[in-house]
């Protein structure tokens, strides 16, 4: 069928902010499919409030917005743009849920706008879970029996019709906090009774439970043609009990028989076709292991998480294909793209073994309750594609940024069995380095599947992995054996440890006797046609497929998986990087981890290497290729941690020197910098036992920031106003301080601003300050953000010139580096610098027309800023104003504090665009989906020292009609202020039966230093967001907010 | 233990032998399939064979009794990359390497299939021996190169006796030039009485059973060996539906004057995409076939193109246009592989139904 001419105009809808459960892969679909419409000739608009993407550029769609996706913001696009139709099965379940509540408007109807794709019936059938339960019922196709319950006794008579065991999840619990699998009547007594008290909803469903089954996942092609497909089938490594996003997954589907696997299929292209879906269509399925009995667990009628990963596993581009079915194409008709020379109509067959290990953020939420369940917990995942089952499993290990090279975990080692066995059971994100240590103590196959239920297919490539680790310490140096293990995926990094030598030894024994990786390709077909994708990945094989071609090339090393501080943001300037690369001329090579991200996209590089960041795996792929150089600038601190490594070897970093980023991060050296410059920095001091602590915020004054010298992103980082909680955090930090010296730096109170500068050596360029609205206790990843500069004087802002200027040169950057200021009294003191691009580069690109990245990366290539055009200095100001806001992910986790502090907490962020600051706020909040009505109720629970500045702002919230509700104590301050307080709450649970009541539309709370679990301050904030009341935790987030609601509320004024 | 893979250039793979240790030789050929080692492991097509899987790990779920697809495998040789140490699966019987070893069949892992795979796209299907020796290459080559494997094979591989498989519906005889258990079952599931016949049956012989249909089975080797049987075809499809699958397919072509040729590596796997050029419709299909019906040599007989591969264009399916006939070049019966295309079947049975109306009324 030739592609549709009755449409023009397709509005693609993005997914919006990163969070958990919905992250970089929408970027890369949406990317894709937007890519794909305009090769078919459509005009494309986009809309999407996520700065941080590849989508929103504007060479990827012919209109791009970034604005809130809400059905006002999208509605008002709709009507300039007036699209034919609109894409909504790229953006997740975010955009999915705005098409449906635009057609609920009319507004679809009343201009003619299709919705392509999939037909709202069949969203509605997929999504409500009683219409798609009708639907499996319709088609003979079997579900677990639920229902919905409000009361015990109802939780009890329906699991009596069903049969135990059952699951209880809770509706709307934060993380499913409460849920549980009950065996019998007495669990269900007491789970039901808990879930119902922790609902907001107080309802339950109540599941049978499958707990236990295989859970199997397929995605799903169909056409308008009825043509069907299956792209990919997965298997989780973990049963049916913990969310498919937080499994370990291999593809293909590793211990189904065709019977099983063909029954599966079936089933699978039936429910597409019922659903009458063009495009993709993920389908998850749980299957007895003994028997044949299967469960539909869910159908997402869209593009999805799996969709990013199946692509990236067999090679095969769903999202483009997707976009290409929407407009009438048929799979039949449609080249693989891959192969080039066989049709889109064809499923993949797999030669290797893909394995997917989920990114957890529980290294920077320390207190988050970490048991894997319904919820999914993970931030981002990585993707690891070996020979064998075990070296993708390995590989997959040591790409996930955790400091794992193999599965020895010395907390499992020490563990007692008691502990062990506990782990074992109740799945943690550590689970697989326990399964290790289990066999590592003599347990068997059959113990361990007793305790996980673990198929013992997979379990088995546990143990032998740990086999071969006995192996491998009992012949050090045996060639043989280092052969048979560099099959399995072991590091050399662990074989020197095993082998008590370094990994340069190992290194050196191997190349010595040849034992050299060998690089495949992923072709979608097994070899079977002739392919010349330049996707590879490696392994220890006999043939190497991938030839070094004539062209220099240069090698981008990519950020790894999406995690707290280092999310899609580096991806984007990756891509940026790789362009910029190939314009000049030579040929870009990516190595990257992360399956959701653009830059894993083998189209988008010459050549793709989907590998694990690791040194090792990152010198292999340079003796083959022999590039020019590596950039490192660009992919965080993932590439930039692999540079004095690489340079350690040999390679060439190009742009910043080795020597010249150590400047950067060595406090020593850098303060000598900054001396020699005279600029100013806030006091710090280093001591390195508590008394001297202690001692040195004495010199230095309160308020200090107080933290370790080697964490990142702010871990462990606090502020402290007096000696009795310096106290406090160094008992708290007692294992963290021991062995490292605790930095003390002065906490300068004022407007913190960052900015991302281009050098070449001799000029900086400075696209833009970004002027932070949250004072300088707040991450910086965590603060909203306005540029251009909304309180800096001409003088501030010659200042920070200045000293960028002067920072960049003296630090001998070539390239990209980020530095972030406090402004004090109208001084500017320099509090960081990052020698390396930043997560603000693709706002500030995006807002500046500067392709900052494409600069970069050209300046490392040795074309100077002039050359390119561009002038030394501040990049004039635009007209626009820009305000980023973040996003945080609070109600995926539970026990996680919502208060904001040194350290990142944000998982995405959203962009606010428009003529006056007020609106681009405004934008902010929406998009952020901080919605505060126009009048209402405001509870501000502050601490009592804040008592003082949050004075003006109830005033000013009570003069624009929104009623106060505090805390006995703030009432009596505010009274006797002439404020009128209208309740007065006396505890958390009268303020938890206000929330649920919806009688509270913004919780302020400054509760700042009872950050434990269950202290009062905590308790609210967490409540807030069970009940997805707007929080905010920093006085001038209010103030921003009070700036908007202030402008568009009209003066009440008497007449005098 | 350690063995060899030699191949007719004269290359040689180091492996790991597994399964029996016997020597063996035979046509190297890769499947794609992805599941299902056991459906072509006991697959007669892949008679004097020696079967690579590009999937990297087989024996995962090990062997259980109920997926054979015949009691006696005929395959030379399994060639992988690696084989799982821990099967797991509930129906499970035993393990690969042990079901191998009972039926004589050697098998070779560590090998690098893809780079075997690559060998035999670019230069067609091989001869190869799996031995214990990498000595004396030369020899070896020149004895391979000799071989012609699949000489012969339908007579060795197909009944020696006829036997009845009973049902309560139409009587249908099925040829059995090699037959997968799975043609068998579908026929089972639509419960007909199923007399199966040895390949060498002659027309005669086919008729005095009053079939309601003939089904031509699929199996291994040179179609074009086939003229007695392509001749017993010529006769019976004047009188009665008859349905080919594989080298029942390749015969019915023959038997109605068209020519056969030997492809460059065949199509071997499961995702094949063919088209029915009636409804336009794709399924994907199990295949297995060296050889395929060459298009041109259709042009001026009674068949017609009714399927085709849509990568390649390979001639998938054919249509009598005067009798009641019908045949396709893949599996129908799946095993290993999707049931997309199941319901040829049905369709043959509607064939029968409707033949025996017409015989009816003409009788009438």
């Amino acid at each position: 069928m030739p592609k549709r001419n009755d449409i023009h105009k397709i509005l693609v809808i993005g997914s919006g902010p990163i969070i958990i459960g919905q992250a970089a892969e929408f970027d890369y679909s949406g990317t894709q499919a937007c890519l794909a419409l305009r090769e078919e000739g459509y005009e494309t608009v986009l809309v999407n409030s996520n700065p941080a993407t590849i989508m929103t550029d504007t060479e990827i769609a012919d209109h791009v917005y970034i604005e809130p996706l809400t059905v006002a913001a999208v509605s008002r696009i709709i009507r300039k743009e007036y699209p034919d139709a609109i894409l909504p099965t790229l953006g997740g379940q975010i955009g999915l849920n705005l098409a449906v509540a635009l057609s609920k408007t009319g507004i679809l109807d009343e201009l003619g706008i299709e919705l392509l794709g999939t037909k709202l019936a069949s969203i509605d059938e997929a999504e409500d879970r009683e219409k798609f339960k009708e639907l499996m019922n319709r088609l003979g196709e079997p579900v677990p029996a639920s229902q919905t319950v409000s009361t015990i006794d109802e939780a009890l008579a329906f699991a009596k019709q069903i049969g135990y065991p059952v699951i209880v999840r809770p509706a709307f619990t934060m993380g499913g906090t409460g849920g549980g699998i009950c065996a019998n009547e007495k669990e269900l007594q007491a789970i039901a009774k808990n879930g119902l008290e922790l609902s907001p909803a107080t309802q339950c469903l109540i599941e049978k439970s499958i707990a236990g089954y295989k859970e199997v996942e397929f995605e799903v092609m169909r056409d308008a043609a009825d043509n069907v497909m299956v792209v990919c089938c997965m298997e989780n490594f973990d049963p049916v009990g913990i969310h498919t996003g937080d499994s370990i997954v291999f593809a293909p589907n590793q211990t189904l028989t065709d019977r099983e696997y063909q029954l599966l299929r079936d089933c699978a292209l039936k429910l597409i076709r019922a659903l009458k879906i063009e495009g993709g269509c993920n389908v998850q399925l749980a299957l007895d292991p003994n028997s044949y009995h299967y469960d539909v667990i869910e159908v997402n009628p869209r593009v999805s998480r799996s969709s990013a990963l199946a692509s990236k596993a067999t090679g095969y581009p769903i999202a483009k294909m997707a976009a290409k079915i929407a407009v009438g194409l048929t799979l039949d008709e449609i080249k693989n793209p891959v192969t080039k020379t066989t049709y889109a109509e064809f499923e993949p067959a797999l030669d290797y073994v893909v394995c997917k290990i989920p990114r957890w953020p529980f290294d920077k939420f320390t207190h988050a309750d970490r048991q894997l369940g319904s919820q999914m917990k993970a931030t981002g995942e990585v993707m690891a594609i070996g020979r064998t089952a075990e070296e993708a499993l390995q590989k997959a290990v040591r790409s996930l940024e955790i400091d794992q090279h193999d599965l020895f975990s010395a907390e499992a080692h020490t563990a007692s069995d008691d502990q062990l066995q506990n782990k074992l059971i109740h799945a943690q994100d550590d689970r697989l380095f326990y399964l290790a240590e289990a066999f590592r103590r003599g347990y068997t196959l059959d113990q361990v599947h007793n305790f996980t239920k673990i198929n013992h297919y997979f379990l088995d490539i546990v143990k032998h992995l740990v086999e071969l680790e006995t192996a491998l310490k009992e012949k050090p140096s045996d060639v043989n054996t280092l052969a048979v293990a560099k099959k399995y995926g072991f590091s050399d990094t662990t074989i020197a440890t095993l082998w008590q030598t370094t990994a340069d030894d190992v290194r050196a024994i191997r190349k010595a006797k040849q034992i050299l990786p060998t690089y495949k390709m992923i072709d979608t077909c097994a070899a079977e046609f002739a392919s010349t994708t330049p996707y590879f990945y490696s392994s220890y094989d006999h043939e190497n497929e991938s030839q070094r071609t004539k062209k220099p090339s240069i090698l981008v090393i990519g950020s790894g998986p999406i995690r707290i501080g280092q999310g899609v943001e580096f991806d984007y300037a990756t891509v940026h990087s790789v362009k910029a690369i190939q314009r000049a001329g030579y040929e870009a090579i990516v190595m990257n981890s992360n399956p959701e991200t653009v830059s894993t996209d083998f189209s988008v590089s010459d050549k793709l290497y989907f590998e694990p960041l690791t040194l090792e795996d990152v010198l292999n792929v340079i003796d083959l290729e022999q590039p020019v150089g590596v950039i490192v600038q660009f992919g965080g601190q993932t590439a930039i941690n692999l540079a004095a490594g690489l340079a350690a070897h040999g390679v060439k970093i190009l742009g910043t020197t080795v020597k010249d980023l150590d400047a950067a991060e060595d406090r020593e050296a850098f303060d000598k910098v900054i001396n020699d410059l005279q600029l100013k920095q806030p006091r710090g001091l280093t001591a390195t036992n508590h008394q001297d602590v202690i001692k040195a915020a004495a010199e230095i004054g309160y308020p200090v920031l107080v933290r370790p010298s080697y964490v990142l992103g702010g871990k462990a980082m606090e502020i402290v106003y007096n000696q009795d909680e310096l106290g406090q955090y160094l008992k708290q930090n007692a294992t963290v301080t021991a062995d490292h010296p605790i930095l003390i730096d002065a906490y300068l109170e004022g407007k913190e601003c960052e900015v991302d500068a281009i050098c070449d050596g001799h000029d900086v360029l400075l696209p833009g300050i970004m002027e932070h609205i949250e004072h300088a206790g707040v991450h910086s990843g965590d603060s909203m953000a306005v540029y251009p500069p909304q309180h800096f004087d001409q003088q501030v802002k010659q200042q920070i010139v200045d000293a960028t200027k002067k920072l960049a040169v003296a630090l001998k950057c070539v390239g990209i580096m980020n530095i972030q200021f406090i402004v004090h009294d109208h001084e500017v003191y320099v509090l960081e610098v990052n020698p390396r691009a930043s997560r603000t580069v693709p706002f500030l690109s995006k807002i500046t027309g500067i392709e900052m990245a494409q600069v970069a990366t050209r300046v490392i290539l040795g074309q100077s800023l002039k050359e390119q055009g561009y002038q030394d200095g501040l990049y004039p100001e635009p007209a626009m104003i820009h305000v980023k806001a973040p996003v945080f992910s609070f109600n995926k986790l539970a026990d996680v504090d919502a208060y904001l502090g040194p350290e990142m907490k944000s998982t995405g962020e959203v962009m606010g665009s428009d003529r006056t600051y007020e609106k681009a706020l405004d934008k902010a909040f929406a998009g952020a989906h901080i919605q505060v009505p126009n009048y209402g109720r405001v509870l501000f629970t502050i601490e009592e020292n804040d008592q003082e500045v949050t004075l003006p702002i109830v005033r000013r919230f009570a003069k624009i009609g929104y009623q106060v509700l505090t805390t006995p104590a703030t009432a009596a301050f505010l009274k006797a202020h002439g404020i009128h307080v209208a309740t007065t709450v006396h505890n958390v649970d009268e303020i938890n039966q206000l929330l649920k009541a919806g009688k509270i539309d913004l919780v302020v709370n400054t509760m700042r230093h009872d950050y434990q679990q269950g202290s009062t301050g905590f308790q609210i904030r967490q409540d807030a967001i069970a009940q997805n009341v707007p929080l905010m935790t920093a006085l001038d987030t209010v103030r921003a907010l009070l700036q908007v609601k202030e402008s568009q509320s009209f003066a009440a004024v008497t007449i005098e | 233990m350690k063995r060899y893979l030699i191949l007719e250039d004269g290359t040689v793979y180091p492996g790991e032998g597994f399964g029996a240790d016997t020597l063996t030789v035979g046509e190297v050929v890769f499947t794609t399939g992805m599941v299902g080692y056991q459906e072509a492991i006991t697959d007669q097509s892949y008679a004097n064979q020696i079967l690579v899987f590009t999937n990297p790990l087989i024996g995962n779920y090990g062997i259980n009794s109920e997926d054979n697809e015949t009691l006696q495998p005929q395959i030379k040789g399994v060639i992988c990359h690696q084989v799982a140490r821990v099967p797991s699966n509930w129906r499970m019987t035993e393990a690969l390497p042990s079901f191998l070893t009972k039926h004589h069949i050697p098998g070779i892992q560590g090998i690098d299939t893809r780079e075997l795979v690559q060998k035999i796209r670019q230069h067609g299907t091989l001869r190869g021996t799996i031995t214990d020796s990498a000595a004396n290459v030369s020899k070896v080559v020149e004895e391979l190169k000799q071989a012609i494997p699949t000489k012969g094979i339908i007579s060795k591989v197909s009944t020696k006796q006829a036997y009845v498989n009973p049902g309560l519906q139409r009587n249908v005889v099925v040829i059995d030039f090699g037959m997968k258990t799975s043609i068998l079952r579908e026929l089972n599931k639509r419960d007909c009485n199923v007399t199966v016949l040895p390949a060498n049956v002659t027309a005669r012989q086919v008729m005095d059973l009053h079939p309601d249909g003939v089904l031509l089975s699929n199996g291994p080797g040179d179609p074009s060996e086939m003229t007695s049987a392509a001749a017993m075809v010529a006769k019976i499809e004047q009188q009665v539906p008859v349905f080919g699958i594989c080298m029942g397919h390749q015969v019915f072509a023959l038997a109605n004057g068209a020519k056969t040729y030997k492809m460059k590596f065949g199509h071997r796997g499961f995702n094949h995409p063919v088209r029915d050029l009636a409804t336009s419709k794709i399924a994907f299909t199990s295949q297995n076939h060296g050889f395929a019906v060459d298009p041109s040599s259709i042009v001026d007989s009674d068949l017609r193109i009714t399927h085709i591969e849509i990568n390649d264009g390979t001639v998938e399916g054919l249509v009598h246009i005067k009798y009641p006939a019908f045949s396709v070049q893949f599996h129908p019966d799946a095993a290993p592989g999707p049931h997309d295309a199941a319901a040829l079947f049905d369709k043959f049975m509607k064939m029968i139904d409707d033949h025996k109306e017409v015989q009816t009324y003409a009788e009438a």
